[in-house]
């Protein structure tokens, strides 16, 4: 039963993954596309989860740690590029 | 019985997880407006991941030895969710692509990203 709910929940994070990637493609402007990158970072962690269930192993949680971090501090630094034209000022 | 129970709870809270993970992307798609864009996909940031946390932490302790470290990414999260909101809405704002206008800075001064030659493309 785990299983078969673990395969619908991997078949719907990787469609949601593809719909950012289409918001990242389409635009129109470049406040969306750092919203799209920040989405598909989030899926990304998801399917990181997800993998660790799936396999009953506990080694994956650092990775997803390490893209929380990672998302968040290059969601910043795009943000503040566009605002400033500068990261560190 | 009571393993039964358990694989309820966990899949209960893995089905939450992907339809919250869903809904954001769907909404980050189809709505058509900025700002209305940047409300859908929150609701995969804090909800959808936490749900899906809340069902590892279930099956370390039900299937595994127990473990707790799904905290630490699940406060993370919630604390960088909303920082990384307001800054992308400060960039719709500054971009001009809302109705919303940024307050005047002080000293007679202009916003940096409004200080632009109008043909800079990003």
């Amino acid at each position: 039963m785990i299983d078969l709910a673990l395969h619908i929940a991997f078949g719907a994070v990787a469609l949601s993954q593809i719909l950012a990637f289409v918001r990242l493609l389409k635009g129109p402007n470049v406040g969306d596309r750092i919203l799209a990158l920040d989405t598909m970072v989030i899926n990304a962690i998801a399917i990181i989860v997800l993998v660790g269930m799936n396999w009953g192993t506990q080694v994956y949680y650092e990775s997803a740690l390490i893209f929380a971090m990672l998302g968040f501090v290059s969601t910043v630094a795009l943000a503040r590029y566009v605002l400033r034209g500068d990261i560190i000022e | 019985m009571t393993e039964t129970i358990v694989d309820i709870l966990i899949v209960f809270w893995v089905i939450v997880g992907a339809v919250f993970i869903l809904v954001g992307s769907i909404g980050l798609v189809k709505l058509n407006s900025p700002m209305k864009r940047l409300h859908a996909p929150t609701k995969a940031s804090t909800l959808g991941v936490g749900a899906l946390l809340l069902a590892s932490m279930i099956n370390a302790f039900a299937h595994h030895d127990g473990s707790l470290h799904e905290m630490l990414i699940m406060a993370f999260l919630f604390v960088t969710a909303p920082i990384s909101a307001h800054f992308i809405s400060k960039v719709n704002i500054h971009r001009g692509v809302t109705d919303a206008t940024p307050p005047k800075p002080q000293n007679d001064d202009i916003w940096a990203t409004q200080d632009q030659p109008p043909d800079r493309t990003i």
